[in-house]
């Protein structure tokens, strides 16, 4: 799968934006990267694809990419999921780069909802999609308002919430898109990622980069930023935990995805992360459910 | 009732010829005094005579025309509220004052606990010990005599009274010196308006805090205020304690208002 | 036996070959020309081209037979296409008083000067299906004017400035606003405001603009005039000292004239809300003017009170490409969030029946 073209076969500029357009992003972006966290208004385009399927970070991955870049797209962690499939066939057509599952290969990572389980180095970037930026806004629907509210840095209103949680069930009730605060300043949404990756958000080497295109924002986590996940000192921040490993290459201490196996309540946990789970089992790890089955993907892949 | 000031201390709220129009039309004119430490004070007046507009203008919640309001700093520092950033505007408001509306739902958050709405100002304020919070929240109810069992319910389910006892309790958890109250008793049952008025009344004094009260009931302004400022179409046509301007009223329409009231 | 659940790039092929088939039809039929779709599809072609914001008919109806028909599909596709194109310069504004007028009626005078035109409207037609379309029957030809006339007339709403009934127009403050190019921010100004509505889609601008008509910020409009027909485009050539006309482009244009605001200084006038759309489309027109006038309530000191008033909210939700993207995108796969959610509701419905068996023991005892 991973060929690279000769030359991209499209009528199209290289990663079809124009250059005009790329270096408005770009200076978006270096914005974003000076004040980690703060949501950085951009004149989002019009994309071949729908907006809320990716189109913010598109543009970012269009406006960082070079020839020699080995992009990874993936999706709910996965990299054979339909929509990880088209943006990365785009990308392949417009831009003639390399593509590949690996993480370790990748120099680009878009991704929708996961952060990978493998650790990223200095040399990559993570290009997350963003659906809705702003951390604030279901508690104030109002641009005119959040933006305010985070220029004076008036936050109280987040810990309200938890505080509701924490009232009514016992503990904070959010599990994805757990809003966290940057370098002790600005409140961020880390994209609707399980909270379980919010912890490799903190002090990461790699460069990572929000894009939501409907919204019009980018924004931005440079390389060994420090994020805090939000939450109480006697109620503090704690990620989910699986009661058993992967059932196909063992691993624990990773995102599993629930797969419903029949119409009688039999159901099996498998690694989120494909590419992660596949390596394992590369390197010869089996899960308790591993013998029974063929390989998950290999059917729909070919 | 004999205001606690002590004679060596500075105001807190100085107040020099405020002036507020609404394009042609006068809100208040020339509005002078000085609001100390521990002092509660009474602006009545009827509809229409510019007690809103003049609280409005006080609590920084409308810009003036003219004229200047400023305010002791916990530093010290006597400060004009129209040269505050915004920042520095809503820190003040969160922290330093308090303010109850006559309506209940305006100053409370309707669609979160009772507890969350007196923790909300701690937390703002940097509190991130859930215990903690709770714990003042808890006690703040019973303060205000809120039935502590109902600190997980919403305000929706509160009677009016009790919402104005929670709103009371969301204002002073961070122990403000200065409280605006704009007809805090208006709306409720006379039974719920006596009991209530006790309650400011004995926590106002045991806080020391400074109050100014807007209320067209002067029955209000009798039990609560040491001083009143009584006000007719936008400017103060009275003022001076309370006992002695409503047993003594100097001017006609003082006369006229209190002479209005049924004497018990 | 354990199915993969994920999609494969075989399956997306495959799903994508069966949509060309389907957008081809009984391959018996003769296929949809373009051509055909430019001629006989032409307010559909228009609708496109509007909300599409590119002024290209022949790209237009091609997007309408590539969407197989879903217009705001088609939209869409016109405006990723957009998307890639340099932007050379920017024109001059058009004069529409300088229109080659194809359709002109005013609701608020019963004769002006250059008269009131028809033009192909719907209005007063019988709303009855035809059968004989199912034929090839051709229409009759239509009359032609015996003297077309100049072509140019004075605009409705310049004969009431004149006496000065109503607001002038604005003095443009320097360079517009871009809503393509610079990032929207709150309040937007009227004029990137406009843009965003002659963007908009019809439905949505169509509903708030019967709001307004409805109560919902009434401000008893009147269509002072309505025009459709071709104007010149021109640009500005840096060096020349005369402006280089670039082509022509057919518009619709609305003037609606609201109810007047004065106060002691200012004599009462009337109020203007204004719609322009490319090709023919008036309905959509006409709604842009009531929404843009709604959206003055501000400006003109008016209680905000209204959806059609609230501009963070109009142009917010206005743009269909971004509305059907995004309601849309609930499709794509949420497995991550969803197995959050389960594994969170779980644990609570876990403790809560620990809750109640603790109770019920403590009741027992």
């Amino acid at each position: 799968m991973s060929t690279a073209q000769e030359k991209p076969e499209t009528p199209y500029n290289f990663a079809y934006l124009d250059e005009q357009t790329k270096r408005m992003i770009r200076r978006a972006i270096l914005k974003a990267v000076a004040i980690p966290g703060y949501q950085v208004p951009f004149a989002s385009r019009e994309m071949p694809m729908p907006y809320g399927w990716g189109t913010g970070g598109v543009q970012v991955t269009a406006s960082l990419i070079g020839p020699d870049d080995v992009l990874k797209v993936i999706d709910q962690g996965a990299d054979d999921t339909t929509n990880a499939v088209s943006i990365r066939s785009f990308f392949a057509k417009v831009a003639g780069v390399k593509t590949t599952t690996h993480t370790k290969e990748a120099s680009l990572i878009q991704t929708r909802h996961r952060v990978p389980e493998m650790p990223l180095s200095e040399n990559q970037i993570l290009v997350y999609q963003v659906p809705i930026p702003e951390p604030l806004r279901f508690l104030e629907p109002r641009e005119t308002e959040t933006r305010l509210m985070h220029a004076l840095e008036e936050y109280g209103l987040m810990h309200v919430k938890l505080y509701e949680d924490i009232a009514r069930h016992g503990h904070i009730a959010t599990t994805y898109a757990y809003p966290v605060k940057v370098e002790g300043r600005y409140v961020m949404d880390p994209s609707p990622i399980p909270k379980f990756d919010n912890p490799k958000l903190t002090n990461s080497p790699a460069l990572q980069l929000f894009g939501a295109g409907r919204e019009k924002r980018i924004y931005a986590l440079p390389p060994y930023t420090r994020v805090e996940s939000l939450d109480f000192e006697d109620h503090p921040f704690r990620v989910q935990e699986f009661s058993e490993p992967c059932g196909l290459c063992g691993a624990s201490g990773v995102y599993l995805d629930e797969v419903i196996l029949d119409d009688h309540g039999g159901r099996m946990f498998v690694c989120s992360d494909t590419d992660h789970c596949e390596g394992r089992r590369e390197a010869g790890h089996r899960g308790h459910l591993a013998g029974a089955m063929g390989a998950p993907g290999a059917e729909a892949a070919e | 009732m004999s205001a606690p000031i002590d004679p060596g201390e500075a105001p807190l709220l100085s107040v020099e010829r405020l002036t507020r129009f609404y394009g042609e039309r006068l809100g208040c004119r020339d509005v002078s005094f000085d609001l100390y430490p521990g002092e509660v004070l009474a602006v009545v007046g009827e509809s229409g005579s510019g007690k809103t507009t003049l609280l409005n203008c006080l609590a920084a919640r409308m810009k003036l025309s003219s004229g200047a309001v400023r305010y002791r700093m916990r530093d010290g520092e006597m400060r004009d509220l129209a040269a505050l950033g915004e920042a520095e505007r809503r820190f003040l408001m969160r922290t330093d004052w308090g303010f109850v509306h006559q309506n209940p739902a305006d100053g409370l958050r309707m669609n979160v606990s009772a507890g969350a709405n007196v923790g909300e100002r701690l937390m703002a304020i940097g509190e991130r010990n859930y215990g903690e919070i709770r714990g003042s929240a808890h006690d703040w109810l019973s303060r205000v005599e809120v039935p502590t069992d109902r600190i997980d319910d919403s305000p929706r389910a509160f009677s009016g009274g009790m919402r104005q006892r929670l709103q009371i309790a969301r204002n002073l958890v961070t122990a403000p010196r200065l409280v605006f109250m704009d007809e805090p008793t208006g709306g409720l049952d006379v039974s719920v308006q006596a009991r209530l008025l006790d309650l400011i009344r004995a926590l106002v004094a045991e806080l020391r805090m400074a109050a100014l009260v807007v209320t067209h009931d002067l029955a209000v302004a009798r039990l609560l205020s040491h001083r009143i400022m009584v006000m007719k179409e936008g400017r103060v046509v009275e003022e001076g304690l309370t006992d002695r301007v409503l047993d003594d009223p100097q001017r006609p329409y003082t006369q006229l208002l209190v002479s209005s009231i049924l004497q018990v | 036996m354990y199915v993969a659940v994920k999609g494969g790039e075989a399956a997306i092929a495959n799903a994508h070959r069966l949509l060309a088939e389907r957008r081809r039809g009984d391959p018996a039929v003769p296929a949809l020309t373009v051509d055909q779709i430019l001629q006989q599809l032409s307010l559909a072609v228009d609708r496109v081209m509007g909300e599409g914001s590119l002024y290209d008919r022949r790209l237009a109806a091609l997007a309408i037979k590539q969407a197989r028909g879903d217009l705001v599909e088609a939209i869409f596709l016109v405006r990723a296409y957009r998307t890639t194109l340099p932007r050379f310069g920017a024109s001059l504004p058009v004069d529409t008083g300088k229109m080659a007028v194809e359709r002109r009626i005013s609701a608020t005078f019963k004769d002006l000067p250059g008269g009131q035109v028809l033009g192909p409207t719907f209005d007063y037609t019988h709303r009855l299906l035809d059968p004989d379309l199912e034929g090839e029957a051709e229409p009759e030809p239509a009359a032609t004017a015996e003297d077309p006339g100049e072509g140019a007339m004075a605009r409705v709403t310049d004969l009431l400035g004149e006496a000065g009934l109503i607001e002038p127009d604005p003095e443009s403050d320097g360079e517009p606003g871009d809503l393509t190019r610079e990032p929207l921010s709150f309040p937007a100004p009227r004029e990137v405001r406009l843009q965003a509505l002659a963007r908009g889609d019809e439905g949505f601008l169509l509903a708030l603009g019967y709001s307004t008509q409805r109560g919902f910020a009434r401000s008893h409009p009147f269509a002072a005039e309505i025009r459709m027909g071709e104007v010149e485009v021109e640009i500005e050539v840096p060096g020349m000292d005369f402006s280089v006309p670039l082509g022509r482009l057919k518009v619709t244009e609305c003037q609606m004239v609201n109810q007047f605001r004065g106060s002691a200084a200012a004599p009462p006038q009337f109020t203007r809300g204004y719609g322009l759309v490319f090709g023919h489309a008036e309905r959509k027109a006409m709604a842009m003017a009531l929404c843009d006038r709604a959206l003055r309530a501000r400006e003109l000191g008016e209680d905000e009170t209204a959806p059609a008033q609230d501009g963070e909210f109009v142009i917010s939700h206005c743009d269909n490409v971004q509305a059907t993207g995004f309601v849309e995108h609930l499709k794509l796969p949420h497995y991550v969030d969803f197995q959050a959610e389960l594994e969170l509701i779980r644990r609570l419905r876990a403790e809560f029946e620990d809750r109640e068996g603790g109770q019920e023991r403590e009741a027992a005892e």
